[in-house]
């Protein structure tokens, strides 16, 4: 998995939750449980939609790596089956 | 027009889900309702045939009012004298096709979140014009800028301006005839007078009236329930450790969250321990028999929806967090059932994790209580003669001097307490 890919894969899945946030104003280190004003049963959707597109199973232990857009992205990157 | 929650009196049928004729079974969605709150799924709760749709899509009517007539299925006459069906609804072209068109939402066919659809109606935009572009076709927030571009600032007369406000019209989304499409006092009045001729125009935004509702709701609650409010930090870290070992094993999907045991462990504590559990009416307390738990949950735009969860002493944490994330998505996206939001018998505020450290709230009457939980924190804690740092939760209990006291009160949390410090407890289905 690409960086890209993995954007898109975070951003489609938070569009489903957030359907009103400007993701496109979204820094990339912005933190996205207080950016977003997600709960953590919002978090654990955003965990869940990742899982369903990518298959990567963030355990909850790596929830603080996954706390920012580009932290998501490179835990994707890094964490992706080798294709 | 059914009653969907203590602080409704009326409410608009936004969209017919059946027609005069077609058959339905109890539990089916017939209408979709707005609220004022948000728009509610309303079902039937009888088998039998559409005869009648008194009560036209857009039309405002009192809880109470008959919405539709339902003959009895073995007397069903066609009933084909019915008069004019709603103005909305579409020519049917497949009249062979089967009678329940629950599944056929019209032309809007796509979802559109709340939000979306009232900026598509601020801005005149038909959503179910638009390609969507968000995940599932859904329409999104951009699609609708993107189709209907506010100027952005934009051109507004200073007259229009001032009528704009005088008259509650959105000057921003008219279509301006002024000089480079400035909107001028005389659209403001045109806009006006074409929402005086046609009784089904855009409705107001929800996020005002909803505000009003909760105001004159929690005015009645602080002018006729005595309250008084008992606190107690609960040592979470048992509960913590629970999750952990529980979620470890568990994809995302099946996991859960702290939540899930603060609202078990309530509802089991509202079932065992008197005084907390049901509805002051007309001057006296009824108790209830089961726990039909309120989640106060703030909706993305503003405001706030009470869903239930039916039986709550009798779910296992697993069902409680199966049954929450259903309602409270459901609740945020604006498609719970009239059923998921009848009257609770106690409700709960969690502030979750971004939240304050406690919360003293006010009760929804009739309802006597409410418990609420700040977010989960780590703070000093001592015991046994020892200082080490644990995740608290503070739970606070709001109660109806009327019905109960503090001492009753501590009971209560105490008993949230002594579940959370056995969250095993909380797997099991209660004896």
């Amino acid at each position: 998995m690409n960086p890209e890919q993995a954007a898109a894969a975070v951003r489609a899945v938070l569009a489903s939750i957030a359907p009103e946030a400007d993701l496109d104003a979204l820094g990339p280190d912005a933190q996205l449980q207080e950016e977003l004003d997600l709960d953590s049963m919002n978090f654990l959707d955003l965990m869940a939609g990742i899982h369903e597109r990518t298959g990567i199973d963030v355990p909850e232990r790596d929830y603080p790596l996954v706390a920012t857009l580009a932290g998501c992205i490179s835990y994707l990157c890094s964490h992706a089956p080798a294709a | 027009m059914p009653s969907l929650g203590a602080d409704m009196d009326a409410g608009t049928v936004v969209e017919w889900r059946v027609h005069p004729g077609d058959a339905v079974h109890r539990g089916d969605v017939v209408a979709v309702i707005d609220t004022d709150k948000s728009d509610i799924d309303a079902e039937v709760f009888e088998d039998g045939v559409i005869g009648e749709l008194l009560v036209g899509e857009g039309e405002k009517v009192p809880v109470g009012t008959p919405l539709a007539t339902i003959v009895a299925a073995s007397a069903a006459p066609a009933t084909p004298e019915v008069t004019a069906p709603p103005p909305a609804a579409v020519p049917d072209t497949t009249p062979e096709a089967p009678p329940r068109r629950s599944r056929a939402r019209g032309a809007r066919g796509r979802v559109v979140s709340p939000v979306v659809r009232r900026l598509a109606r601020a801005r005149g935009v038909d959503t179910t014009a638009l390609a969507g572009t968000g995940a599932g076709e859904v329409v999104t927030r951009h699609d609708v800028e993107v189709a209907r571009p506010r100027a952005l600032r934009p051109l507004v007369s200073p007259r229009a301006r001032a009528l704009a406000a005088r008259e509650a019209v959105d000057a921003a989304a008219l279509h301006g005839t002024g000089p480079n499409g400035a909107v001028i006092g005389a659209d403001v009045l045109s806009a006006r007078s074409a929402v005086e001729a046609v009784p089904t125009a855009p409705r107001p935004p929800r996020g005002d009236s909803m505000q009003q509702r909760i105001a004159s709701l929690m005015e009645r609650a602080n002018r006729e329930i005595p309250h008084y409010w008992v606190t107690r930090d609960i040592d979470f870290s048992r509960a913590s450790s629970w999750l952990s070992a529980y979620n470890a094993t568990r994809p995302p999907a099946e996991r859960c969250v702290a939540a899930a045991l603060l609202l078990t462990a309530t509802a089991r504590a509202a079932a065992a321990v008197a005084g907390f559990n049901g509805h002051y009416v007309d001057g006296a307390y009824r108790p209830a028999d089961s726990v039909e738990l309120g989640i106060v949950v703030v909706v993305r735009e503003g405001g706030l929806l009470v869903p239930v969860l039916h039986d709550a002493a009798t779910l296992t944490v697993a069902e409680t967090m199966a049954q929450m994330g259903d309602v409270v998505r459901r609740a945020r996206s604006g498609h719970l059932r009239s059923s998921e939001v009848a009257q609770p018998t106690i409700s709960v505020s969690n502030l979750g994790d971004q939240g304050a450290d406690e919360v003293l709230a006010v009760i929804y009457p009739p309802q006597v209580a409410l418990v609420g939980f700040g977010r989960v924190r780590e703070r000093p804690w001592a015991e046994g003669g020892l200082l080490g740092v644990r995740p608290v939760v503070t739970a606070s209990l709001a109660g109806d001097h009327r019905v109960s006291d503090g001492h009753q009160a501590s009971r209560l949390l105490a008993a949230i307490d002594d579940a959370l410090q056995h969250p095993e407890s909380l797997e099991e289905v209660t004896p």
